[in-house]
């Protein structure tokens, strides 16, 4: 058993995600209180590139093979668990993404390691991980150990600072052969959204609704707030699900990741998933009925209203 | 009156002559007892829906067009009760068709039609098969789901339902903790209790009651939602069990009189419960205090132009007009007008039938909502030089006429307040 | 076509949620369950899927003594089997679910097995990945569209990525999905067939060998300070209005008007 931390590198178009060096950031602080190493764990093919950007590690382990030229499932889980079972880490971390979350849970039955999802903080007491996690639809947080005093850890995006895991350094470089290959999922083609006809992420007011806005009808009314603001509207998930907005005006998790000068949260409610999406907006203003609504933990003001009787009102005192 | 004889040729009836009652009424304008042609297609669609419980009188639309001027979705829209009934008899599959949903179940129709063809009876019969086959407009799902889960249609929490107690500032006795017989049953329904604007309402009625001394106490969280509305979009299933959830909490405690804010839970405990199992006197608010109305001390003139909305499960479909009335020409300073659309000729607002849950599907339909229609109507009625009040006696209408006075751009020219809430503002001391 | 689901219920979010005196779980005893959101998405799928190309769905369910009603419904939306598998006093956490579906699962025919991409109180992660594992299947998650290959050995699926990125894979059957979206709404499971059922329905139970649990050891749960940090505007909406625009000027964020 090692007091090493290894991170799970997640990696697209080239580039390491944000999430991974958050975790790598935080990898190193962990691994230098326990007194070993953080380990960044990459799988991939040509991706000496992307070794150069992992300068936080104290080691990058590479399992570079055609065979993993794309992300799947079975093709990282067959290369990376015989690594995490053998080397025995403290900790493993990997983003709560999916990929994260499949190759977590596939670590987990290989190696027989704990897993603890949806974290928002993981600290060392007395040697031991002590993991902070955030359950129904972050309305609860839960603190637990793990029994055997090592285990895996999916990480929420946001939760630790990404200029922390950009450090440079020379890490060493291990380059491992792949110990199996199992290609039962393949990779056929990345589909990109269609350019839409606003890039949310280079605006800087955000007029962003939710579940709160009732009907498609309602949307012109928020058009109109946006317009008045030189802004444009963005969604929450259940919006754009619903075909009200499309597709690219979705805010969080599985949509863009925003940080406008000004993010109105308009009826939505703040779900961990959206969250991570906004959180680093300048100011974040958040209208909700429900007083309970998770958005108002992150929102610099709030106001409990119907967004359907404030919207028009401050509509009509922007545009005048 | 001379009996007149009766000429049959091959099986038609014909008259030449038609007198009842003393009133000739033959001539060549009144074709009325001519033989008519009903069908000339296959009937297979109009026997599936008069072989449905509730589907009978389908059978006896003649095409006669009387319903369709008084259809308020017709005014609306490209449907009418015609239309609908016409599309049966010619085949069509009513399951897969959106005009399913756009009836409110209003009645209109009904008390104009010659046949006494009944939507209130076949629109729930054929939902019900549209419902059994899981094809439900998505909206009005999401409120039975809520009606399931919760008891309500909005989907807040059943424990939280008498919560508007807390700020009534009156004391409201749960009649589980009162331990005794009570004159009144105050059943406050899912609106009056979840919805801001409906727990303004009840807590005027709290305290309207208190000050007329009455013996009251409510079921608190023993509530649960009357289901009316879900049973007239289809799903008799969930008005059941909703119906054994209130049954067995009326069951528990004994009271003389059972008084509701909602005409839809007037309709269900009134004309439906009986067949379940539980029958009692039931008064809507309006009809339990207009003959206490002598009683109510007014301290303060309420100076409004006021006109009322009937509701449809009040007025037309269970013949209350003038309770109301009478509360609202009693409250000093309120000058009652009535709009064109008036007592049994009421406009719908749209939320009966389901359409409470329906308004985002039904918007593909319509040029604009019942409820924004009939606002119009208030304001040109008692808006046009002024702030004028439109009273209605449903919870189901202030956030659809509030809605609806913002959409049409009429802030300013009309408020919505429930007869209670003018009642109680009348009642407080001048300020 | 052997489709299996795995369903199971959650604390119904409409609810105020409270912890117990223990410090370590919420309080029960009050709590609605409702069926886990994503799982809906899963059975709409293996019915679509179903009705395309013909087979059977047989839906599972941990059986925590109160499971007939999410069986029924399951049932009542069209799934032509209902399993309820072993039997646990407490609700399990994924990985004894894993482990429990995973026996359970083996003794059916199964060419797919679809469950909700997550769970709100997956807290030592997604049964969909745990149960792949366990089983050595493969499995891709945050699936958001399935199709099924002529032959019925392989199915394309999308697996979403942030910022709307998609990407589709091709995955041998017999396999594990877990599903965020369905193609269509979760068709409505009408009460009356629901209730029917619940008296009517014979269901099939299977007997699981309940073990080892997460390794995970629960410190403390708690409700976190909500709205510990927005400063709260109170009064109409107009006032909110006027509030608001100040703030907004003051910061001088209005940028000039139409775009």
């Amino acid at each position: 058993m090692s007091a090493d931390v290894f991170v799970l590198v997640e990696h697209r178009d080239g580039a390491v995600v944000e999430g991974t060096f958050e975790l790598l950031g935080r990898a190193r602080e962990l691994a230098a209180a326990a007194g070993g190493e953080a380990v960044a764990l990459l799988a991939g093919s040509g991706v000496d590139g992307l070794v150069g950007q992992l300068g936080a590690a104290g080691r990058v382990v590479v399992v570079d093979d055609p065979s993993l030229a794309e992300f799947t499932p079975t093709g990282w889980l067959a290369a990376l668990a015989p690594i995490v079972r053998d080397r025995a880490p403290l900790l493993v971390l990997a983003t709560n993404s999916g990929v994260g979350m499949d190759v977590a849970a596939g670590l987990s039955i290989a190696a027989g390691l704990p897993l603890a999802a949806y974290a928002t903080a993981v600290e060392l007491d007395d040697g031991s991980p002590l993991v902070t996690c955030q359950l129904y639809a972050g309305k609860v947080d839960v603190r637990v150990r793990f029994a055997g005093g090592r285990g895996i850890v999916t990480v929420v995006a946001g939760a630790y600072p990404v200029d922390a895991g950009r450090a440079s350094g020379s890490p060493t470089i291990e380059r491992l052969a792949p110990a199996a290959t199992d290609n039962r999922v393949r990779f056929r083609r990345l589909i990109r959204p269609e350019a839409g006809d606003v890039d949310i992420t280079r605006e800087s007011v955000l007029v962003s609704v939710g579940r709160g806005i009732g009907e498609a009808d309602n949307i012109a009314l928020v058009e109109e707030l946006a317009a008045a603001l030189g802004g444009a509207v963005s969604s929450s998930r259940p919006v754009a699900d619903s075909g009200w907005l499309p597709r690219t005006r979705q805010v969080g998790k599985s949509g863009l990741r925003v940080k406008p000068k000004l993010y109105l949260a308009l009826g939505i409610s703040g779900a961990p998933e959206h969250l991570e999406g906004m959180r680093d907006a300048g100011l974040i203003i958040a209208v909700n009925t429900d007083p309970r609504a998770p958005i108002f933990g992150v929102a610099h003001y709030g106001a409990v209203a119907d967004l359907l009787d404030v919207v028009p009102a401050l509509t009509k005192r922007l545009a005048g | 009156m001379r009996e007149l004889p009766v000429i049959k040729t091959e099986g038609v009836l014909e008259l030449d002559q038609a007198v009842i009652d003393g009133v000739d009424i033959s001539g060549h304008w009144n074709r009325m007892f001519g033989q008519r042609s009903i069908t000339e297609y296959p009937t297979d669609a109009l026997d599936w829906v008069s072989g449905l419980a509730g589907g009978e009188s389908l059978r006896n639309c003649y095409q006669c067009g009387k319903c369709v001027p008084v259809c308020p979705v017709q005014h609306v829209g490209d449907y009418g009760p015609r239309k609908l009934n016409a599309k049966v008899l010619r085949g069509n599959n009513l399951l897969e068709d959106p005009d399913l949903w756009l009836c409110t179940t209003c009645g209109n129709c009904y008390r104009v039609c010659p046949k006494e063809v009944n939507p209130l009876e076949f629109m729930p019969a054929i939902r019900e098969q549209a419902v059994l086959e899981g094809n439900v407009p998505a909206e009005l799902a999401t409120a039975f789901e809520n009606l399931q889960r919760q008891g309500n249609p909005l989907g807040e929490s059943a424990r939280k339902r008498a919560d508007w107690i807390a700020d009534a500032g009156v004391p409201i006795p749960l009649i589980a903790e009162l331990g005794r017989p009570v004159d009144v049953l105050w059943y406050v329904s899912d609106y009056t209790s979840y919805h801001p604007r409906g727990k303004d309402a009840a807590r005027a009625m709290a305290r309207v009651l208190t000050a007329l001394g009455v013996d009251f106490a409510v079921l608190g969280n023993e509530e649960r939602s009357d289901g009316d509305s879900a049973r007239l979009a289809g799903e008799s299933g969930l008005f059941e069990l909703l119906a054994e959830q209130n049954i067995k909490a009326f069951r528990k405690y004994r009271f003389e009189r059972l008084v509701v804010m909602d005409p839809h839970a007037y309709n269900a405990f009134r004309n439906h419960y009986p067949r379940l199992g539980w029958e009692g006197e039931v008064l809507h608010y309006t009809q339990f205090l207009a003959p206490l109305v002598d009683q109510i001390e007014f301290r303060s003139p309420v100076e409004v132009d006021v006109t009322y909305h009937d509701p449809c499960y009040l007025g037309r479909n269970n013949g209350e007009f003038d309770a109301p009335r009478r509360l609202l020409e009693a409250i000093p300073g309120v000058r009652l007008v009535e709009m064109p659309h008036t007592r049994a000729n009421g406009y719908c607002c749209g939320g009966g039938g389901g359409g409470m849950w329906l308004d985002g599907f039904v918007a593909d339909y319509v040029s604009e909502r019942l409820s924004e229609r009939r606002v119009r109507e208030a304001v040109a009625t008692v808006g046009f030089d002024g702030t004028g009040v439109l009273s209605v006696a449903c919870p189901y209408e202030p956030s659809r006429f509030e809605d609806a006075v913002k959409s049409t751009g009429n802030d300013g020219k009309l408020v919505v307040r429930d007869i209670i809430e003018l009642i109680d503002q009348a009642m407080q001391q001048p300020s | 076509m052997d489709l299996v689901v795995l369903c199971k219920q959650v604390p119904d979010l409409a609810e105020e949620l409270e912890i117990d005196s223990a410090g370590t779980d919420l309080d029960r005893e009050w709590l609605n369950e409702v069926a886990s959101e994503w799982d809906e998405y899963a059975l709409e799928e293996a019915l679509r899927l179903r009705d395309a190309v013909g087979g059977t769905v047989t839906c599972l369910a941990l059986d925590t003594g109160s499971v007939d009603e999410l069986l029924a419904t399951c049932l009542a939306r069209g799934a032509d089997r209902a399993v309820k598998v072993g039997s646990f006093d407490e609700r399990p956490d994924s990985h004894t679910a894993a482990r429990a579906f995973a026996t359970a699962v083996a003794g059916l025919a199964h060419d797919l097995v679809l469950t909700g991409v997550q769970a709100i109180d997956d807290l030592d992660g997604q049964v969909g990945p745990l149960l792949a594992a366990t089983m050595g299947l493969p499995h891709v998650s945050v699936v958001t569209h399935i199709a099924l290959s002529a032959d019925g050995s392989t199915a394309t699926v999308n697996q979403e990525y942030s910022g709307g990125v998609v990407a589709e894979f091709e995955v041998d059957l017999p396999a594990v999905l877990g599903v965020q979206t369905s193609q269509e709404a979760p068709r409505y499971a009408p009460v009356s067939r629901v209730r029917q059922l619940m008296k009517t329905a014979e269901m099939d139970a299977v007997d699981v060998a309940v073990d080892g649990g997460s390794g995970l050891v629960v410190e403390a749960m708690s409700i976190p300070e909500v709205g510990g940090r927005a400063e709260m505007i109170e009064g109409s909406p107009d006032a909110i209005a006027e509030r608001l625009a100040s703030l907004i000027r003051e910061r001088g964020l209005v940028a000039g008007g139409v775009r």
